[in-house]
């Protein structure tokens, strides 16, 4: 494969609510701020490619009126998909893979303060059988933690010590929504939210944006002193209906990590998109990661959680601990649709 | 790993029509897919990945609906990708599978898009109310008009170049099995007296609102030389491009957009073409409303600007004509929005495999597949050829 890097990544403080600013001018500072951290216009980017979706937005070719803001005069290449960033940039990825271009901006953002976003979610399930019940994503989550849980694989305990680190590691996260520091048997004492999930094992709501600059082996070097490079990216799908699935495994993310590389050597860091405590050990499970892997030193999805912007999120922050030199190289995860119905895999990695 | 060629070896799509009340979403997308692997003979374990397009997730009031339809698209522990571009989206959802293809990471990818938009009203989904912006439009129609009335002042083209486009595409579709908009008695008269909506666009001058989907199977240079060697001829991707231009900037030109010739410029010269209008012997492309023929024409080079309705008026753009354009009866006959792209880039292949049946044109060698969405402001276009590139 062609060697592509990720050179500058910059993302909007996370916030509950962004009131006072609508869609475009909440993602300008994270495109704007990736830009300038590069010395880069939009007329040095040769493919542009973003995600998001319609339903927070509230309004039909959302996206349309964000691309406006990135001033795509003269006309420019570009593409959109209704997902995650992280897919965006996988896109943007294989664009550059055909060797016509060299860079390539990726961007991500949504709003979820408007509605109420575990209602909003359920219009993502089968809107003949299980849409019409109104299942809401906590509901779900927390299905699946039972599951978990049942299966012996890990306890309430556990559940809580996840908690506790991620929110404790997010006190280092300039960009955290949510950031403490309390011991987990403290956390155990607190009462359900909706069992077995209490309210710490689940992420905020968040509004946020991000972006990222991608760049081709020589124009990535002279762009960067210690680009991270993309060393294996790959995404599956799993079906959507929680009957046909065994909810305390995560195959789509294992065959993801397993094509994508992880295994092929040490892994310093780990940012896992787990929204929910309990996914990051089902996650972590499924990538073979171990003990001595630091995960989500940012905080996680549990700090902050913009939708369609927390996966992208995660492969900026491991590019920012390579670009650092804190770590040498590591895995970013990102996750789509009900109980981890859809999964990426990144691996990135400094020169050496 | 570079460009590695890349072929259409598998095309189906569905019987298109306002209401595909027999089928679920789930349903009607695995009828095109399970099409394109039968021509493609091949099963749902051939396939590497999917790539699924669709426009608006409100014109079917389904967020992000690909993840119900996973499985029914035969993805589960298979990568699955979903494009939105706008109306464009069915041609670049195409060319995004393809590229999957030709950057060598997978050999067979399945792409499929849709719209069920009997679950819904598009007219309206498409004209929410936008803050601080003055509700001029109801729909697309209302929002394009402008630009037709445009492009008469500019061009000076006669009043009935519309109804012409008209007539001759829904007397193409005729021919077509699957298109959504059958009238066996459609006549340049009955259009001129159907209702004005949008003036100068009458009813029979709109496109439909259709249900309805399309697969393609694209297959890497050995799949493609395979299905050559069993007699089954792939369309080879000569060419894609995809250009985007702002919807409000002083600088467009929404009647002959920058982004549109560019986007035609990058193709060609991708495919060899110096000379559109000689070396190209079929187009489709997408006219929602009958104005847009030689309003493309002229965006994408096969006539100067204001002549493409020249061409239009001579017959050149009939079926018998020497530049046959919507061979299929296009946008006009059948609009499943998401789908819309990907129908034109597939007939654009079936033209080139010889396999369009009714509307097939003869000896097609290269054929231009075209889609716009937006404002004016979103393209894609392919070039597939007979020859390999």
């Amino acid at each position: 494969m062609r060697d592509i890097a990720v050179i500058g990544f910059h993302q909007t403080p996370a916030r509950r609510r962004v009131e006072d600013l609508n869609e475009v001018e909440m993602l300008m500072p994270a495109i704007h701020g990736v830009l300038d951290q590069l010395d880069m216009t939009i007329d040095d980017i040769g493919f542009t490619c973003s995600g998001s979706t319609d339903y927070l937005a509230g309004m039909a070719f959302s996206f349309v009126s964000t691309l406006d803001g990135v001033g795509p005069w003269p006309p420019i290449q570009e593409s959109h998909v209704e997902m995650d960033g992280a897919w965006a940039l996988y896109e943007a990825w294989v664009k550059l893979q055909l060797g016509e271009i060299d860079t390539a901006l990726v961007y991500c953002y949504a709003k979820s303060s408007p509605g109420d976003l575990p209602m909003v979610l359920t219009r993502q399930l089968d809107p003949y059988t299980v849409g019409p019940l109104w299942a809401d994503s906590v509901s779900l989550a927390a299905l699946q933690a039972q599951a978990l849980l049942q299966s012996g694989k890990a306890t309430e305990a556990d559940l809580a010590a996840v908690a506790a680190r991620s929110r404790k590691s997010a006190m280092d996260n300039p960009n955290a929504q949510l950031a403490w520091d309390r011991p987990a048997d403290e956390l155990l004492a607190e009462p359900y939210h909706i069992a077995p999930l209490r309210k710490h094992d689940c992420p905020p709501i968040t509004d946020g944006a991000a972006a990222i600059v991608l760049a081709a082996g020589d124009v990535a070097r002279a762009k960067v002193e210690r680009p991270a490079w993309i060393r294996g990216i790959d995404h599956r799908v799993e079906p959507i209906h929680l009957g046909l699935r065994d909810l305390t495994v995560s195959e789509s993310t294992r065959i993801a990590a397993e094509k994508a590389g992880v295994a092929a050597g040490k892994v310093d860091v780990a940012e896992i998109h787990a929204p929910f405590t309990h996914q990051e050990l089902i996650l972590a499970e499924a990538m073979g990661l171990g003990d001595d892997v630091a995960v989500n030193p940012s905080g996680g999805a549990l700090a902050a959680n913009p939708m369609m912007t927390a996966g992208l999120i995660r492969i900026g922050e491991v590019f920012n601990r390579i670009k650092a030199g804190t770590a040498d190289r590591g895995v970013a995860h990102a996750t789509s649709g009900p109980c981890l119905q859809q999964n990426l895999v990144c691996v990135l990695e400094g020169e050496s | 790993m570079g460009h590695e060629r890349v072929a259409v070896v598998g095309i189906g799509q569905t019987k298109h029509s306002a209401t595909r009340g027999d089928v679920s979403m789930a349903g009607l997308v695995r009828e095109a897919a399970q099409r394109a692997l039968a021509d493609a003979e091949m099963t749902w374990a051939d396939i590497d990945a999917v790539v699924i397009g669709k426009a608006p997730d409100f014109f079917e009031g389904v967020m992000m609906p690909e993840l119900f339809l996973a499985d029914a698209l035969g993805c589960t522990g298979k990568p699955m990708f979903r494009v939105h571009t706008a109306g464009s989206v069915g041609g670049s959802t195409a060319i995004v599978a393809s590229q999957l293809v030709s950057s060598g990471i997978h050999e067979r990818v399945l792409t499929v898009a849709f719209e069920k938009q009997s679950e819904s009203e598009a007219m309206w989904a498409l004209s929410l109310p936008i803050p601080f912006t003055p509700p001029l439009h109801a729909g697309a129609g209302g929002y394009f008009a402008p630009h037709v009335r445009s492009y008469i002042r500019r061009s000076g083209a006669p009043d009935h170049i519309g109804m012409l486009v008209a007539l001759k595409d829904r007397q193409n579709g005729l021919k077509n099995p699957y298109a959504h908009l059958h009238e066996p008695d459609i006549s340049f008269d009955s259009i001129k007296e159907s209702m004005m909506l949008w003036d100068p666009i009458r009813y029979a001058e709109t496109c439909p609102s259709s249900d309805g989907a399309c697969a393609l199977v694209l297959g890497s240079e050995k799949v493609a030389d395979e299905a050559a060697a069993q007699g089954r001829k792939p369309a080879w991707v000569q060419g894609t491009a995809m250009r985007s231009e702002p919807t409000l900037s002083a600088e467009r030109d929404t009647v002959l957009p920058l982004g549109g010739a560019l986007c035609a410029a990058d193709v060609y010269k991708q495919a060899g073409i110096t000379n559109p209008r000689k070396e190209v012997d079929a187009v489709e492309m997408y006219v929602p409303f009958s104005w847009f023929e030689p309003m493309w024409l002229e965006n994408l080079g096969f006539a100067e600007p204001g002549e493409g309705w020249k061409m239009t008026e001579a017959g050149a753009t009939a079926l018998d004509g020497d530049l046959p354009v919507n061979m299929s009866g296009g946008v006009l006959c059948t609009n499943p929005i998401g789908a819309s792209g990907m129908l034109r880039f597939g007939e654009a292949a079936m033209q080139v495999r010889g396999t369009a049946g009714e509307h097939q044109v003869d000896g097609v060698r290269k054929a231009v597949g075209h889609a716009y969405g937006g404002g004016s402001q979103f393209f894609a276009m392919w070039v597939v050829g007979a020859d390999k590139p």
